[in-house]
């Protein structure tokens, strides 16, 4: 990449960088802030500069970064003649526009948060402009509407500011979420997210079926942001927001977004009969429609918005036509409205900011009082009325050059009609603007005594109507940038000569047309705005209002209806459609013929499969008892970890079997504090539907099992298989996995276990502090409790029991990483060995015996695994890669050591304490309930009964 | 055997999935259980069956059972007891506070505020 290729890239990033620094430069006082706010501009309107050379050469700078690759999303630039045109309008007119609103925002006004959205949006902008890849853009464009979201409601006391905003913000929001789709099948057409190569690959596209859909889909996105019949009402409902904002969005940059990205597409999309009869008609339509309206509006500012919507309008059919001279037209005329446009905004925001009004019924006669204003908004507006001599008249003629041999459904007339009607009221309206704001004589009602505005509210205007003039008088001097621009958006090169005499052509006659019945018009607005104002129309934002009304009332619909607050209904919801799902993916396909054969079935299986039945079918007939039903989950749960040792999993078996035994007791406990007994409330209908459900779910998840069971497929496992002892120094795959190959996994998990623990410990806590603490101290347990409640035989056969269960704990931990064992289930074991200790004797007599809290157990565990992991760090390894040796200690035979083990104990101690502190817990509620807690071991100690006979003998 | 084993994943699918659409806090933490048993199983039985060769290397070139998936089954036992021990506890709590085991909300006693127009 070259030096252009850097500085396009900075040039891109600066507003961004920028947009961070007038938030704190305000504290500094608002002319700093402006200054600061100028700076990343100006930097970047210089480095634009330096490109400037390159690009009229005809070259394209590109600059290029992988992002991600595998989307086919790369932070891409590239910076050809129509990407120069729009990058330089978007910093030049920003500039512009930072000098205003420094004048403009009073003191009241939040300036650093202004000019912090202005960045943030010039920043979005310039990415669409520059953007090489179409994701970027995407990403781009979005932000534009959020930006765009923020400076609209900027002044966030005005309701229709906000209304506003949200209305823009819908609209183009949803015009964007279109196009996502549209981009997404251009770049699976084309099989490239980069614009270059879809541009390149315009045949391929308008051949390709998803043609029409692609096109649809963009046209949305770009319709809703240039305002574009029907979705030209938000604009000027935007109008709400400060004036530099509507001058800055609505006439530079935001509204032309659509547009940039109808010309950008133009190589690629535009030239079928589709591509015509949707973008030209749309665009003469909004053309005559909007300045239509504009005539009747008295808003200084809807004018002016309604004039851009026509303009727009106009914009989009030259677009439509798809010739090559209208691109040159358009691109003639993207510049020069925005030159008068702008400075019509400024105008009518420096109206507002003297007079205190913008309403045309309550102005006139300014000319003698603000001259300078007057002379600025004069010119400008005679420019948008296509007068000769301004800018506006020389795009315009080439407007109605092109449309008047344009046919439409083989009808010559329509579109030269509609454009000289369009151009009529344009004529009509821009002669309005003039006349009744500054015409006239002078008032002595206005809100405010009017007067000129200070140098530096007028300069961007007065700079802006040099440019109208200038290029009005000797159009040449736009010849090259519109050359290198309209080359760029035709995909061929072009050397457009503008001039302003044409000669005597129909558009002379059209524009000779145009003006003169501009002027009647004018003459005849009285009497016609009374029939306007008295003519019933369809109110735009009723109508908006009214949609978002009814969707909100139709989500809510929804939402009441599957979100009935009732979880039964959402998990019959997510069966019902898990089954579906299931079947339609089942019924896709053609399915492979079985290549396993069945494996036989011995009798003794067979007799505890028969048990397992038995047992699914009782629990859900004698759910309503719930110890019973306890009782036999049980067996189910025993009967699954036989059926692990049958089948080779000797790891899932101890596992299985401890889990179970743990799960049990803790239910148990669980079921002291709860009813006992389920009752009846659901009726035969409802238990019939669910049983069907339950069934078909059953049979499908049965299905798919029996499916796969008698079928092979490649796996990884080989890997594992062939690694797990040269490279995890251990025979039992499954714990070499475990700790070693997916020792991440198991880290995470021992920490989402940890998690849980520690939830259940709060929970209770939270609990026990709570209503729920008081009910508990008023309950009367009494009634479950045993007479004796720690038998001796239990606690002389626990306590015996202890070390030799801790024995074999640490034999199973011991023996993991070899044999069938290791952390999980050796941390089980010793778990139930201590269980055991208080069910037995005693939770008060258990806990004053304790040393270590489970807390500290599962953090220790948590941080020794993780640091087992870190350590490999120092080896110069990935986190945790395991070494390990071999050694020999004297007595014992040789032995290995690993650092797994060390992960494998961290393991253990963090199962170890989360276990026990989940029964803990619960354990907790009792003794909170205000049970007795025994301080001997047994209730009944025999020990004591030979001391009392003895005592009584003597 | 690959029939038991599919019929008794069915099965007990089927029995959890009736359990957890029941009304009571109880026996939608039965039908969980049962359900956690029954993906094991269906994930475990991924790795297909085979009797007595389990996956604990031998010297010289013997049959191995598929490990993996034993492995995942592995911890994914050891999660859903957490899991159905922060159900019981959350169980418990409710039916403490609120004298009432029902896993749904009454629509007659809504604490929610109606959303904010």
């Amino acid at each position: 990449m070259g030096e252009g290729s850097n500085l396009l890239v900075i040039i891109a990033l600066l507003p961004f960088i920028g947009a961070l620094i007038p938030g704190w430069m305000i504290r500094a006082g608002r002319n700093a802030c402006a200054t600061f706010a100028a700076v990343p501009t100006v930097l970047a309107l210089v480095m634009l500069g330096l490109l400037v050379p390159d690009v009229m050469r005809g070259e394209v700078v590109q600059a290029r970064f992988e992002w991600l690759p595998q989307l086919g999303l790369s932070a891409s630039f590239f910076l050809d003649g129509l990407g120069l045109l729009f990058a330089g309008m978007i910093l030049g007119v920003g500039l512009l526009i930072i000098l205003y609103a420094r004048f403009y925002l009073s003191g009241d006004d939040p300036m650093g948060q202004f000019y912090t959205y202005l960045l943030l949006f010039q920043g979005a902008m310039l990415g669409i402009v520059l953007s090489d890849n179409i994701l970027l853009l995407l990403v781009f464009w979005e932000l534009t509407s959020l930006s765009s979201f923020l400076l609209i409601g900027y002044w966030k006391h005005l309701p229709e500011g906000r209304q506003g905003a949200r209305m823009a913000l819908a609209v183009t929001g949803s015009g964007g979420l279109a196009m996502i789709g549209g981009m997404l099948i251009l770049g699976n057409i084309v099989g490239s997210y980069e614009l270059t190569d879809i541009l390149a690959s315009g045949d391929m596209i308008k051949e390709s079926d998803w043609y029409l859909p692609a096109l649809i889909l963009i046209l949305l996105g770009a319709f809703t942001k240039s305002a574009q019949f029907p979705f030209h009402f938000w604009l000027p409902h935007a109008m709400a927001a400060p004036t530099p904002v509507s001058a800055y969005l609505h006439s530079a940059t935001m509204v032309k977004a659509g547009v940039f990205l109808m010309a950008r597409m133009w190589p690629a999309l535009a030239g079928t009969e589709a591509w015509f009869y949707i973008v030209a008609t749309v665009g003469l339509i909004t053309m005559v429609l909007g300045a239509v309206i504009a005539l009747f509006k008295d808003d200084l500012k809807a004018l002016l918005a309604f004039s851009t919507v026509s303009h727009l309008g106009l914009l989009t059919m030259l677009l439509g036509f798809g010739t090559t001279a209208a691109a040159v037209a358009a691109v003639f005329h993207i510049i020069n409205h925005l030159t008068f446009t702008a400075a019509l905004f400024m105008t009518a925001g420096i109206v507002d900011h003297e007079a205190h009004t913008r309403d045309i019924k309550r102005l006139g006669g300014l000319a003698k009082l603000m001259p300078i204003t007057a002379t600025i908004g004069t010119i400008a507006a005679l420019s948008m009325a296509g007068i000769p001599l301004f800018n506006g008249f020389l795009s315009k003629e080439m407007m109605l050059e092109e449309a008047s041999h344009t046919y439409w459904f083989e009808n010559p007339w329509i579109v030269p009609a509609l454009a000289t009607l369009g151009a009529l009221f344009s004529v009509a309206y821009s002669l309005r603007f003039i006349f009744h704001t500054f015409g006239g004589p002078v008032r002595d009602d206005y809100p405010h005594k009017p007067h000129d505005p200070p140098f530096g509210m007028y300069a961007a205007p007065a700079l802006l109507v040099v440019f109208v003039v200038a290029i009005g008088v000797m159009p040449f001097l736009a010849d090259p940038l519109v050359a290198v621009a309209a080359s760029a958006v035709a995909g061929e090169t072009l050397h457009p000569h503008l001039k302003i005499w044409h000669g005597v052509t129909p558009a002379l006659f059209m524009s000779i047309a145009a003006i003169g019945g501009g002027i009647v018009l004018l003459l005849i607005h009285r009497p016609l705005d009374r029939l306007w104002i008295a003519a019933p129309r369809p109110e735009a934002k009723a109508i908006f209002d009214w949609l978002l009304a009814k969707l909100v009332t139709a989500t809510r619909w929804f939402t009441d209806v599957t979100h009935n607050k009732s979880i039964t209904c959402y998990l019959a919801i997510f069966a019902v459609a898990s089954v579906a799902l299931g079947f339609a993916a089942w019924s896709g396909g053609g399915i492979a013929p079985p290549t396993r054969d069945l494996v036989p079935v011995p009798p003794l299986v067979g007799l505890g499969f028969v048990l397992l039945i038995v047992g699914a079918a009782s629990v859900v007939l004698f759910h309503r008892n719930r110890f019973r039903a306890l009782v036999v989950l049980s067996i189910i749960g025993l009967m699954v970890s036989a059926g692990f040792v049958y089948l080779s999993a000797p790891d899932l078996a101890l596992t299985q079997i401890s889990v179970e035994t743990v799960t049990i007791m803790l239910l148990l406990l669980a079921l002291h504090f709860i009813p006992k007994e389920t009752p009846k409330e659901t009726r035969i209908g409802k238990r019939i539907a669910d049983g069907v459900v339950a069934v078909v779910a059953g049979t499908g998840v049965g299905a798919l099992a029996y499916a796969f069971m008698r079928r092979d497929v490649d796996t990884i496992s080989g890997f594992h298989l062939d690694n797990s002892y040269e490279g995890g120094g251990g025979s039992n795959v499954v714990n070499v996995i475990l700790v070693d190959f997916r020792g991440y996994d198991t880290y995470g998990e021992i920490i989402v276990l940890g998690i849980a623990g520690l939830i259940i410990y709060a929970l209770m806590q939270a609990l026990l502090g709570g209503p729920a603490g008081r009910k508990l101290r008023n309950t009367d347990f009494a009634r479950d409790l045993s007479k004796d409640r720690h038998p001796l035989m239990m606690v002389v056969a626990t306590r015996v029991m202890m070390p030799i269960a801790v024995m074999v704990g640490i034999y199973i931990f011991l023996r993991g990483h070899n044999y069938p064992g290791g952390g999980f289930v050796s941390g089980l074991v010793i778990a139930i060995a201590l269980l055991m200790q208080y069910m037995a004797s005693g939770f008060a007599w258990t806990q004053s015996r304790q040393r270590i809290q489970y807390h500290a157990m599962i953090g220790f565990g948590v941080v020794i695994a993780g640091l087992t992991g870190v350590g490999s760090w120092l080896a110069g390894k990935p986190f945790l890669t395991s070494a390990f040796g071999y050694f020999e200690f004297p007595p014992i035979e040789e032995f290995e050591l690993a650092t797994a083990m060390l992960f494998d104990l961290g393991v253990f101690l963090t199962v170890l304490g989360a276990v026990m502190l989940m029964l803990f817990s619960l354990s907790r509620i009792a003794r909170y309930a205000g049970q007795s807690v025994n301080l001997e071991p047994m209730d009944y100690d025999p020990a004591d009964r030979v001391k009392q006979l003895e005592e009584g003998r003597e | 055997m690959e029939l038991i084993v599919a019929t008794s994943v069915g099965a007990m699918t089927a029995a959890g999935v009736y359990l957890i659409l029941r009304l009571r806090a109880f026996p939608v933490i039965l039908g969980l259980a049962l359900l956690s048993y029954a993906v094991n199983v269906f994930i475990f039985a991924s790795g297909r069956l085979a009797v007595n060769l389990p996956p604990v290397l031998q010297y010289g070139d013997a049959q191995y059972s598929d490990p993996l998936p034993q492995a995942l089954v592995l911890t994914a036992i050891v999660i859903s007891f957490g899991m159905t021990a922060v159900l019981v506890m959350v169980a418990i709590g409710a039916f403490l506070e609120s004298g009432t085991d029902k896993v749904d909300i009454d629509p007659g006693d809504e604490d929610e505020e109606e959303p904010v127009k």
